[in-house]
């Protein structure tokens, strides 16, 4: 599904990516881990074009993201959930907007619309925000709600970026549930992150980076 | 039809939301607009001063006596096909005395005077205006070019003109009123140039202020258009809202100065406020939605290639 060919990063004095080679397939639940700086931000962002690459290129399927046009850049990112650590949530927009926005850029039908978000915000225990604006909610109930908007188009894939990283405990262990009940779905799942408690709760296949490079890929869960 | 809804929608939410910040930015539109709706009254002023200066200007042509009355039309149909002229009015020696008996009615020694001689010592006279002050000396000249065909025997029908009296007057008159006309053009420019500047980097800022929301309106897999189209939206109603205030804001400025400054600018400006209000409205109006609407395109413009 998605191919890192020999990809480098590098900007004005530091090396992002250093020749890094990984294979993603369809379905696969994979957890990108290293300390700050080892280049997992930059690959999350490789696949939805929001960075060039310096040497390389990066296929999702067939379409390398970096030689398509803007109309077709938009539509591949529709097809394409994505969670931050900061969430991202859009603060004028109440959360059933914040949803709603999503479905409205791909052209779902208002009936669509009204009949989906309030269920995908059951999904994820928001029932009760609807009408809530990001700021007056919890961390925990913020990233539920970038959950809830990545998936609420059925993407073919989810990148979270630090999902839990503004997160206690609890929220954390709720949210990788999410994640893991979504990849069960059938949605293929990158999760970038530095915490070895969610990379052993999640127990699917690890990537762990350092210092640009891929030093490990392993599908023990370590 | 949805999507525009949609956007339309979005932008009037957005404008709403935006609180103190669409407030800022539509008070800088205010600001613009007002010294756009000054420089309209401003001009009216100044271009009915000029009117004023320009009517008060003429040149008169003094007619031979005895010239016989259609060699006097010959004339006067001859200066009303030259295109430099506005208006040709006739006074014939008779209207002349008349007139002078009036304006001198309180100086009896030069009506005791006139009234000694048994003749009219006035001549018939045409008064010629010009459409523009420059163009007099066209005039006179075509009155010293014709004056073959203008002949009565061997007298010409033109006894004299005050052209070259009043020429050097008129120079500088000119001089004058084309000077203030480049000076006026000059600052109206400047003027305008400044005030969307402003307005300009304003809504630069507000956009600025969501440039991360508009990256992650991109990141959801919004269009462009979808993503600027709210932003474009809520200029707009900057510049509707801002043109309503002003407008309003304007109806006391001008009943005051209407009240107050008409003898002094020479013009009612708030029956001048009120006659044009239309096109004043249409002016303003039209101004604040594409200040609006083309800032906030541009300001956008930035962020959204991501």
């Amino acid at each position: 599904m998605i191919y890192f060919n020999n990809v480098s990063k590098i900007y004005k004095d530091a090396v992002a990516l250093n020749d890094v080679t990984v294979t993603i397939t369809a379905g696969e639940f994979v957890s990108i881990v290293g300390h700050s700086g080892a280049g997992k931000t930059t690959l999350t962002k490789m696949i939805l074009a929001y960075d060039i690459p310096t040497d390389g290129t990066v296929f999702f399927e067939s379409l390398n993201v970096h030689k398509l046009k803007n109309k077709d850049l938009t539509k591949l990112r529709r097809r394409i959930g994505v969670v931050f650590q900061d969430f991202k949530l859009l603060p004028n927009k109440t959360a059933y907007e914040n949803i709603a926005f999503a479905m409205e850029a791909v052209g779902k039908t208002d009936l669509e619309i009204a009949s989906d978000v309030p269920h995908v915000l059951e999904l994820v225990d928001l029932s009760h925000r609807l009408h809530h604006f990001p700021n007056q909610m919890s961390g925990g109930e913020q990233q539920r709600l970038a959950i809830a908007r990545a998936i609420i188009n059925q993407p073919e894939l989810i990148i979270a970026d630090e999902p839990t990283g503004n997160l206690d405990p609890i929220n954390t262990h709720e949210i990788v549930q999410i994640l893991k009940k979504i990849n069960d779905l059938g949605t293929t799942v990158i999760l970038a992150t530095h915490n070895k408690g969610v990379i052993d709760s999640v127990g699917k296949r690890v990537i762990t980076m350092e210092n640009g490079k891929v030093i490990r890929d392993t599908n023990n869960g370590k | 039809m949805t999507e525009l809804k949609r956007i339309t929608k979005a932008g009037f939410i957005n404008f709403k939301r935006g609180g103190s910040v669409s407030m800022v930015a539509v008070i800088v539109v205010i600001i613009t607009l007002s010294v756009i709706t000054a420089i309209i009254l401003l001009q009216a002023v100044f271009l009915f001063s000029l009117n004023v200066i320009r009517d008060k200007v003429d040149v008169r042509i003094y007619i031979t006596k005895n010239t016989p009355e259609d060699k006097i039309m010959f004339l006067k149909s001859s200066l009303e096909k030259l295109p430099e002229v506005a208006e040709v009015s006739y006074m014939s020696a008779e209207d002349n005395l008349a007139d002078f008996r009036l304006r001198h009615a309180s100086d009896y020694p030069t009506i005791a005077a006139l009234d000694e001689l048994n003749d009219n010592p006035l001549l018939a006279t045409f008064g010629v205006k010009a459409r523009e002050i420059s163009q007099y000396e066209t005039i006179a000249n075509f009155l010293k070019s014709n004056n073959a065909s203008l002949m009565v025997g061997s007298v010409s029908v033109v006894d004299h003109t005050n052209y070259y009296n009043n020429k050097l007057v008129m120079d500088r008159l000119n001089t004058i009123i084309s000077g203030a006309q480049r000076l006026g053009f000059l600052i109206t420019v400047i003027l305008i140039i400044i005030s969307i500047i402003v307005t300009f980097n304003t809504i630069k800022l507000t956009i600025f202020i969501a440039k991360e929301e508009i990256g992650v309106m991109r990141l959801v897999g919004a269009s462009k258009m979808y993503v600027r189209g709210p932003f474009m939206i809520e200029g707009v109603i900057y510049g509707i809202v801002a043109t309503i205030v002003t407008l309003i804001l304007f109806l006391p400025i001008t009943i005051w100065l209407g009240r107050n400054m008409t003898d002094f600018l020479g013009l009612n400006i708030y029956n001048y406020y009120i006659s044009n209000f239309f096109q004043i409205f249409a002016i303003i109006l039209l101004s604040g939605i594409i200040l609006g609407g083309i800032s906030s395109f541009l300001a956008v413009r930035k962020y959204l290639n991501k």
